[in-house]
């Protein structure tokens, strides 16, 4: 992470003064984007650099769903299956998904290039279901858009 | 269109969420006119105005902000609460998105009221789009000057960061928002004190929802009287509302206080799917209770006319759900989600959510017996008013809302093994 310290240092200068405790979870989110997960020397980095308890950058790993400490597959799909997005199939575009890409939720493909999730609510509920990829949100997921997107992906 | 429109009124295109457009429509004339006046003339104007919180409680704006007095030396800091996360809502997604200088503009009016130098955008973790686009505004109005710079020749700046999330449900609670940004884990805390007292790191807060603030520039634009004439005399204004499940024309609708609930769905929203009959709607998000179709019938769709139904308009994240659909199957999706999202700080909420759940995938695999309803109703009041923030009480409310309606579907389940409509969630037409 300690490439990244000239960029937590710009982070800080729109904070108020001694807000660092307040930069444990945008670093942390920097740090995941940079490596794709938070490894053990980063967290002893950023322990050193603001601080804080390492108690403290711990529970914050651990409590949000989005952090993670270790990699996954280059392509993050998370399904929403919250109500609205259930009344919608997205039961069923789970299960396709699952079957397409020969993993359940929560596994990657032995090559690396897929993840699937099934998360809850994504605020997408107009357009449902909805199945993030990586950043991106792709709406209103019917069976050829679904197939489609795993085509371009592969 | 729903009534008359006070922040979707104008035309989305392309561009139309740059400060290039927004000024076109007018834009931060308003701030200059704000800076003229006394900060407490603000607050008064607002107060004036009658302004119900959009988050879900609808608490009066004015009262909350009559506790903060802006005193030189005392610091006060404001945050957006753009953490939109109760299943069914999406309308603060569409100010972000389409309107973010309408919010920069108010939490600069906000903050010349409450005497703010710093003020926060809390957003919800996995929004991007929403994210770039505000992000854009504020460096758009850094560039110009209108932030982080002393403006119009009085002493008055602000600075604003927007904070990113990172997946937590209870972080749309003020104080669970709060500790989020302190940098810890998002754990909501008792009141008293209120967070107007001591909020982020201890000093005097205000939190108001995204379309909350997004109101203020048009009030202090018009005046509180001229607002007023919108809505009705106890709902003043508009709400947004976001509609989903099984409606024809899912999306975001300014809806004017006062407008008639059945023609909405009927009209505006297109009916139901594949002309499906209505069952139910869920009102405004998940934790409020549902209303069958012949309760919505007589209502409007404004605050006194929605909450002697028992139900409320909550944070306006409507559900349109079916005939046919299954209640049973409807309420395990809910209990997981509230299980999923318990933080685990308070024993009746932690355990008890994990509980329900269990419960409810019991009687989904057939193996439920009759007294799991009892025992559903008996956690749902176990859970009312015993944690710090209202989360357990929410799932309990959502839990007696489709038990009180449709506890015959339950009794099916048990009995038969299997689902009175075949476990469906989506829309049978």
């Amino acid at each position: 992470m300690r490439h990244l310290i000239p960029e937590f240092e710009k982070m800080k200068e729109r904070y108020p003064e001694g807000f660092e405790s307040s930069l444990v979870l945008p670093c942390l989110r920097r740090i995941q984007e940079d490596r794709g997960f938070v490894a053990d020397e980063d967290i002893a980095g950023l322990v050193e650099y603001l601080g804080v308890p390492r108690i403290q950058v711990e529970e914050v790993l651990s409590y949000y769903t989005m952090l993670r400490r270790a990699p996954i597959g280059r392509f993050h799909l998370q399904a929403c299956r919250n109500i609205a997005c259930s009344m919608r199939g997205a039961e069923r575009t789970i299960d396709k998904l699952s079957r397409k890409l020969g993993i359940r939720p929560g596994e990657t493909t032995p090559d690396g290039r897929f993840t699937l999730s099934v998360v809850e609510c994504l605020g997408s509920c107009g357009t449902a279901p909805v199945v993030m990829v990586n950043e991106a949100y792709h709406e209103n997921m019917s069976d050829e858009k679904l197939d489609r997107l795993i085509e371009e992906l592969k | 269109m729903p009534g008359r429109q006070l922040i979707m009124n104008f035309e989305v295109t392309p561009t139309s969420h740059t400060l290039e457009a927004y000024r076109a429509r007018g834009g931060y004339e308003t701030l200059r006119k704000a800076l003229g006046m006394e900060p407490a003339a603000i607050t008064k104007e607002v107060t004036a105005s009658g302004l119900l919180g959009h988050g879900g409680a609808a608490f009066p704006v004015g009262r909350k902000w009559g506790v903060m007095k802006p005193n030189p030396g005392e610091i006060h800091y404001l945050c957006a609460n753009a953490d939109e996360g109760e299943p069914g809502t999406f309308k603060d997604r569409w100010v972000l998105e389409h309107a973010p200088h309408l919010l920069v503009e108010s939490m600069l009016i906000t903050s010349y009221a409450l005497g703010v130098r710093h003020a926060f955008v809390y957003i919800r973790g996995e929004f991007d789009l929403p994210f770039r686009r505000i992000q854009g505004a504020i460096d758009e109005a850094y560039a110009a000057g209108l932030l982080g710079a002393k403006l119009f020749g009085t002493e008055f700046l602000l600075d604003i960061v927007v904070y990113r999330g990172a997946g937590s449900y209870v972080c749309g609670e003020a104080s669970g928002l709060i500790t989020s940004i302190e940098g810890r884990k998002p754990y909501p805390r008792n009141r008293p004190p209120r967070l107007t007292v001591r909020g982020l790191f201890q000093k005097p807060t205000v939190i108001n929802n995204v379309e909350s603030l997004a109101n203020i520039t048009g009030i202090i634009r018009m005046g509180a009287e001229e607002f007023k004439k919108v809505g009705t005399p106890k709902s003043p204004g508009t709400q947004l509302v976001s509609i989903s499940g099984h409606i024809a024309k899912p999306g975001v609708y300014e809806v004017e206080y006062g407008y008639p609930w059945a023609k909405f769905l009927d009209e505006d929203c297109g009916g139901m799917l594949g002309g499906a009959k209505l069952k139910c709607v869920v009102p405004g998000g998940i934790s409020t209770k549902v209303l069958t179709r012949a309760e919505i019938e007589p209502l409007n769709l404004s605050h006194e006319s929605v909450n002697p139904a028992g139900s409320g308009l909550g944070s306006g994240g409507m559900i349109a759900v079916a005939e046919g659909t299954c209640m049973v199957r409807f309420l395990q999706v809910l209990l997981r989600f509230y299980h999923h999202e318990s933080c685990g700080q308070c024993t009746p909420c932690r355990e008890g959510m994990g509980w329900m759940h269990r419960i409810i995938d019991r009687i989904v695999d057939g193996k439920g017996v009759p007294e799991d309803i009892d025992r559903l109703y008996a956690i749902s009041h176990a859970n009312d008013g015993t944690t710090i923030c209202g989360m357990g009480d929410a799932a309990g409310y959502a839990t007696v809302g489709i038990l009180n309606k449709y506890r015959d579907e339950f009794e099916y389940f048990i009995q038969n093994k299997r689902s009175k409509f075949d476990g469906r969630l989506e829309c049978p037409a």
